[in-house]
């Protein structure tokens, strides 16, 4: 007989009051990392999501020139007056670090042409690539290949275009097969052909005048691949679009600030709900803790056989918290998710986590009934005496 | 040398014009090896005297010296450790652990020792066998009867043989026959050098003591042999 033998044989009695006990720690517990989980999970679904919605870093060409527009208006004429970029440059930017973080990379080649005597702009992209990086792109009609036009809604408005209509570019036919819907923004004011058709059109052969690309993030800050990026051009400038980085961060901020707000106060419930059943359980066992010390237990073993019961529901509580919790994630992700099948990992650290957290709530929890079990008086307790 | 002698011993419960006094001015000796039985009406004083005895109740002034030891000089750690070493209880309402087989009922006193399993098993059986429930150890206290639950509390009390055992009426709650074969399983442990202290109601358990201390209204107004007509001292 040992003092962990008593507090082994007194939980396997007393399981309603075990289970209770257990069952407040595995809701706190189990709550707090479903919470986890699930704002992990739906955190890193979305932020796959908007790191695919669109671009979130710019590579243009270095110059001296200041821009001359804000907000849609010009305030003089269009300069390219500045180095294009060169399409055997971009080869470096497949040898950075954090390559793989890359979803999409657009090159684009810019420049103005006339089309019914009046100027528009052309602009050769990858639409593979567009597909990633534009994602709300809708086209009425169909993607043009080489030889084919895609027209802004806004320019096919004011130049008169429709599916099918044939263009002349500098003396080049070339055949509208889509219309972009509205987009609200510069697109609709374009034409989009292939990069090569492009290319050709304005005479900038292997060469490029800008670059879209969409990074992931997750493990690497938008910063570092800024940086990686600059160092593999050396000859262009590049730049973070700081608001999409901003919105994205803010969202996970929020959602990472109210998984921590509904945590703590679960974890405080379950903090309670074992004080409670802790204290009651050691005022019902006032006369079997008189015995003890009656026979000679000191205030330090009674208080270890209290702690040692929290220990081992504590225990179990953090395992079954964690196991029940990843089921629960699945329900949740199931019910509220938009996407119901997102990624839910084992996660070692998160289960570790769990179990320091039980034993650390448990544990704390017990140590005030513990002391009251210690300072009772066996004269007290037994009255007999 | 005596066991125990206590020295003008006084407790009181309460302050100022709400005390109580429970027991005043008690002076007594008990023997190594005797078997002393306390006895008196119920609010006498006696169990309170019984709980002086056993390092629990700190007297309100007065000593208790047990073995040269002056007991409440001691820290209440100190106490623990004593009763531990020096004493064995025996509660009148048993008092065993209702989750715990009598083999650990009676291990109960060990757990804080170390000493191997098989060790404190083999005592605890021990102990068992001596107050006549050996093979009954793997029993709960809700399948035995009311005098085997008294025979393992004093199993309990005896398992690592301390010199002194207090008992608080331990045959308060059984039939005479059974009381009979408890006094007797007493006087068996006095007759092996065991110093038996036990508060009684009952005139025949008390003839089983060597002495009877006569407790009335917190004060000793006794000591005699039982067989002897009770001799009042003066107070």
């Amino acid at each position: 007989m040992t003092l962990k033998q008593i507090a082994i044989q007194n939980l396997l009695r007393r399981k309603g009051k075990a289970l209770l006990i257990l069952v407040g720690l595995v809701l706190g517990i189990g709550t707090v990392v479903t919470v986890i989980s699930f704002s992990d999970a739906v955190t890193g679904d979305i932020n796959h999501k908007l790191e695919k919605y669109g671009a979130n870093i710019l590579v243009v060409p270095r110059t001296e020139n200041l821009s001359l527009s804000y907000g849609g208006i010009q305030m003089g004429g269009i300069s390219f007056d500045m180095q294009e970029l060169r399409e055997t440059d971009l080869e470096a930017v497949k040898h950075i670090k954090n390559y793989r973080n890359i979803a999409a990379m657009g090159p684009m080649a810019l420049g103005a042409v006339r089309v019914n005597d009046r100027p528009v702009m052309l602009a050769g992209v990858d639409f593979e690539e567009a597909r990633i990086l534009k994602p709300w792109w809708k086209v009425e009609g169909g993607q043009p290949g080489a030889g084919g036009i895609l027209a802004g809604a806004e320019a096919a408005r004011v130049l008169g275009l429709a599916v099918g209509n044939s263009l002349d570019l500098g003396g080049h036919p070339l055949v509208v097969t889509g219309i972009l819907m509205p987009t609200g923004s510069q697109d609709d004011q374009l034409l989009f052909t292939t990069l090569p058709t492009a290319q050709n059109v304005l005479n900038m052969p292997g060469r490029v005048s800008m670059v879209e690309v969409a990074a992931l993030c997750t493990g690497c800050p938008i910063e570092d691949m800024v940086r990686q990026i600059s160092a593999a051009l050396p000859g262009a400038k590049v730049m973070a679009i700081q608001q999409v980085v901003k919105g994205r961060m803010e969202t996970l901020a929020q959602f990472k600030k109210l998984s921590f707000g509904v945590s703590v106060i679960i974890v405080l419930i379950g903090s309670l709900v074992v004080l409670v059943t802790m204290t009651g359980s050691v005022r019902e066992r006032k006369e079997e803790i008189g015995v003890f010390r009656a026979i000679g237990f000191r205030k330090a073993h009674v208080m270890r056989i209290i702690l040692m019961e929290a220990t081992l529901i504590a225990l179990a509580a953090g395992i079954v918290g964690y196991l029940g919790s990843m089921g629960a994630t699945r329900l949740a992700l199931m019910l509220f998710a938009d996407n119901p099948h997102v990624a839910l990992p084992w996660n070692v650290p998160l289960a570790a986590g769990a179990l320091g957290m039980s034993l650390v709530v448990g544990v704390l929890a017990s140590v005030y009934p513990a002391l009251t079990a210690a300072r009772m008086d066996p004269n007290d307790a037994l009255r007999a005496l | 040398m005596s066991t125990m002698k206590g020295e003008n011993l006084t407790k009181q419960y309460g302050y100022g014009e709400a005390a109580v006094t429970a027991i005043d001015g008690m002076t007594f000796m008990i023997g190594s090896g005797e078997f002393v039985g306390i006895m008196g009406e119920s609010g006498a004083g006696k169990s309170t005297l019984l709980s002086i005895m056993g390092a629990m109740n700190a007297p309100s002034a007065g000593t208790l010296t047990v073995e040269g030891i002056d007991v409440y000089s001691l820290g209440q750690e100190q106490r623990a450790d004593f009763r531990r070493e020096f004493l064995g209880f025996v509660f009148q309402s048993f008092h065993l652990i209702a989750y715990l087989t009598l083999e650990e009922n009676v291990m109960l006193p060990l757990a804080t020792i170390r000493m191997p399993r098989r060790r404190k098993l083999e005592m605890a059986r021990y102990a068992l066998a001596a107050v006549g429930l050996d093979g009954k150890g793997r029993r709960l206290p809700s399948q035995i009867s009311g005098g085997e639950k008294e025979r393992t509390a004093i199993a309990r009390a005896i398992v690592n043989q301390p010199p002194i055992l207090l008992a608080d009426e331990p045959t308060g709650n059984l039939d005479s026959r059974t009381s009979r074969e408890i006094m007797e399983l007493l006087q068996g442990l006095k007759n092996d050098g065991t110093t038996v202290v036990m508060v009684t109601h009952s005139r025949e358990c008390a003839r089983f003591a060597d002495r009877i201390l006569q407790v009335a209204d917190g004060h000793l107004k006794g000591d005699a042999c039982p067989t002897d007509d009770v001799r009042v001292k003066a107070a």
